[in-house]
C-alpha cells in the first residue's frame, strides 16, 4: 500500500474538479469515478478512472478533460487508465452530488445495499396476473420539482443508459431519475 | 481497457462472450428509427450501448477490437445463433431479449463470483444486464398477458426462437461454469416468466439433430452474413478512417 503524497492528493482533487461532460452540474469527484492518482517523478501522473456504465461514451471525454487540466497545471505527461474493479455503483455518488442532481431536476439514485435493479412496475396487464409479481418499491422516487412521492415510471431507459424517465403525478412534470446501479 | 496485471485470457471465451454482445448490440441498433414508440427506441439503443461497451472490453482482451469486429469473416465469429436472428416484429425482439438476457445475467453472475480473467467485467456488466432482463421480462408479461393479438405474436416469437436456446449451454473453453446448473436455472426462470405471461413453454427440441445452434463453432444462419456486410462495410471501404 503506497500512501499518496500531499501533492498527489492535491492533483487528485484537481482531476476530480473536472465537470462531467454529460451532467456538467456534477464534478467527476461528485460522481465518484476518479479513483486514484499516482505521480511518477515530478511531472508525470497516472490517473485511475472508472466508467459508470461499461459502454458509457462519456469516458473518453472525461479522460481528455483530466489530461488537459493536469497539463495546464504543469504536468508534462498524463495517462488515464480505465479500471473496472471494484465496479462503480450509484452509491459512489457523493451526498453533495445527490443534492446537485436534485437541484438540476434529476431525481438522485436511492442508496442501496443489495445488488440488482430495484423492481419497478410497468403498469397492470390485461388480466392483472402479472401484478402480483411486481414488488412494491421499497422507497419511492421523489419528484425533483415538487418533492411529491407520487411518481410513475414511463420508461426504464431515458436520455442516457444511466437514467430512467418518470412522471410526477402531483405536478405532472416528467423528469429523469438516475437509476440505481 | 486495462487489466490489473498480467492475466492469461482464454481467447476462445473472450470471443464467444464478446461476439454475443457485439452482434446483439448491432441487431438492437437496427431498431433506431423503427421502434414502436420513442421510449422503446431509446431503451433498445441504451441496451445496445451497454452491450457494445461490454463487447469492446471483451474483444480488447482477445486482440484489437476494430480488427476483430470489422475484419473477421463470418465463420470466425463465435456468437450464439440466437443473437444474430433478425429483429422480426417487436415480440421477436423481446423474446430474443428474454432468452439471452436471462442467460447472460445468470452467466455473468457466476463469472463475477469467481476469480477468473472475466470476473472484473462480469461484476460490472451483471448490474447492467439485470436491467436488460427486467426490461425483457416486463415486456413479455405485458405482451403475453395483453390483447389477443399481442399474446399470439408473443407466442409465435417464443416458439420460433426456442430452438436456438439449447446452444447457450454448450460449454465454452476457458470458462469455469457449471453449465448444467446454469441451464436448469435458466429453464426455471424462463418457465416462470412464460407462465406468468399466460404463455406456454414451447415444446420443440432445444438441442439435438433437429435443433439449431453451432454459432460457437463458427456456423451461422443465413441472415448473419447480410448483417455483417452492413456492419463491416464502412470500415472495409475506408480502412483506418476516423472522424
Amino acid at each position: 500500500m503506497v500512501t499518496a503524497t500531499a501533492l498527489e492528493a492535491e492533483l487528485l482533487e484537481l482531476a476530480g474538479s473536472v465537470p462531467d461532460p454529460e451532467l456538467p452540474v456534477l464534478t467527476l469527484h461528485d460522481l465518484g469515478v476518479v479513483r486514484a492518482l499516482r505521480l511518477h517523478g515530478s511531472d508525470a501522473a497516472e490517473v485511475d478512472l472508472t466508467p459508470t456504465y461499461t459502454g458509457c461514451p462519456a469516458i473518453e471525454a472525461m479522460a481528455l478533460d483530466i489530461e488537459r487540466v493536469l497539463r495546464e497545471h504543469g504536468l508534462r505527461e498524463v495517462s488515464v487508465r480505465t479500471v473496472l474493479t471494484p465496479a462503480w455503483s450509484t452509491d459512489d455518488i457523493t451526498p453533495e452530488g445527490r443534492r446537485k442532481l436534485r437541484e438540476f431536476g434529476i431525481a438522485p439514485p436511492r442508496t442501496r445495499e443489495a445488488s440488482g435493479p430495484i423492481p419497478l412496475t410497468l403498469g397492470p396487464t390485461r388480466t392483472g396476473a402479472a401484478g402480483a409479481a411486481d414488488t412494491a418499491e421499497a422507497e419511492p422516487v421523489h419528484c425533483p420539482h415538487c418533492g411529491s412521492a407520487d411518481t410513475e415510471l414511463l420508461s426504464r431507459f431515458s436520455s442516457t443508459a444511466c437514467k430512467a424517465l418518470r412522471r410526477c403525478l402531483s405536478c405532472r412534470e416528467p423528469f429523469d431519475h438516475f437509476k440505481e446501479l | 481497457m486495462t487489466a490489473t496485471g498480467p492475466v492469461t485470457v482464454p481467447v476462445t471465451a473472450a470471443l464467444a462472450l464478446g461476439d454475443d454482445a457485439l452482434v446483439l448490440s448491432h441487431r438492437l441498433g437496427e431498431w433506431a428509427g423503427h421502434a414502436p414508440v420513442l421510449e422503446e427506441e431509446v431503451a433498445l439503443a441504451n441496451i445496445a450501448l451497454d452491450l457494445l461497451g461490454q463487447a469492446r472490453v471483451l474483444l480488447s482482451l482477445a486482440g484489437d477490437e476494430d480488427e476483430l469486429a470489422f475484419l473477421r469473416e463470418e465463420r470466425s465469429f463465435r456468437n450464439l445463433q440466437l443473437v444474430e436472428q433478425p429483429n422480426g416484429d417487436f415480440a421477436h425482439t423481446i423474446a430474443r431479449q428474454l432468452y439471452f438476457s436471462t442467460y447472460q445475467h445468470l452467466l455473468y453472475a457466476e463469472l463475477a463470483a469467481g476469480d477468473g480473467p472475466f470476473a472484473p467485467l462480469a461484476a460490472k456488466a451483471v448490474k447492467e444486464v439485470a436491467y436488460h432482463r427486467d426490461h425483457a421480462e416486463q415486456w413479455t408479461l405485458r405482451l403475453g398477458d395483453g390483447t389477443e393479438t399481442s399474446h399470439e405474436r408473443m407466442r409465435r416469437a417464443c416458439d420460433a426462437l426456442w430452438r436456438f436456446t439449447g446452444e447457450m449451454f454448450q460449454p465454452v473453453e476457458g470458462l469455469d461454469v457449471d453449465w448444467a446448473g446454469l441451464e436448469s436455472r435458466w429453464l426455471e426462470s424462463a418457465t416462470g416468466v412464460l407462465d406468468r405471461s399466460t404463455l406456454t413453454v414451447p415444446e420443440g427440441p432445444r438441442t439435438g439433430a433437429w435443433s439449431a445452434g453451432a454459432g460457437r463453432q463458427g456456423v451461422h444462419t443465413e441472415s448473419f452474413g447480410r448483417m455483417l456486410a452492413e456492419m463491416q462495410h464502412l470500415h472495409r471501404s475506408h480502412p483506418g478512417a476516423s472522424w
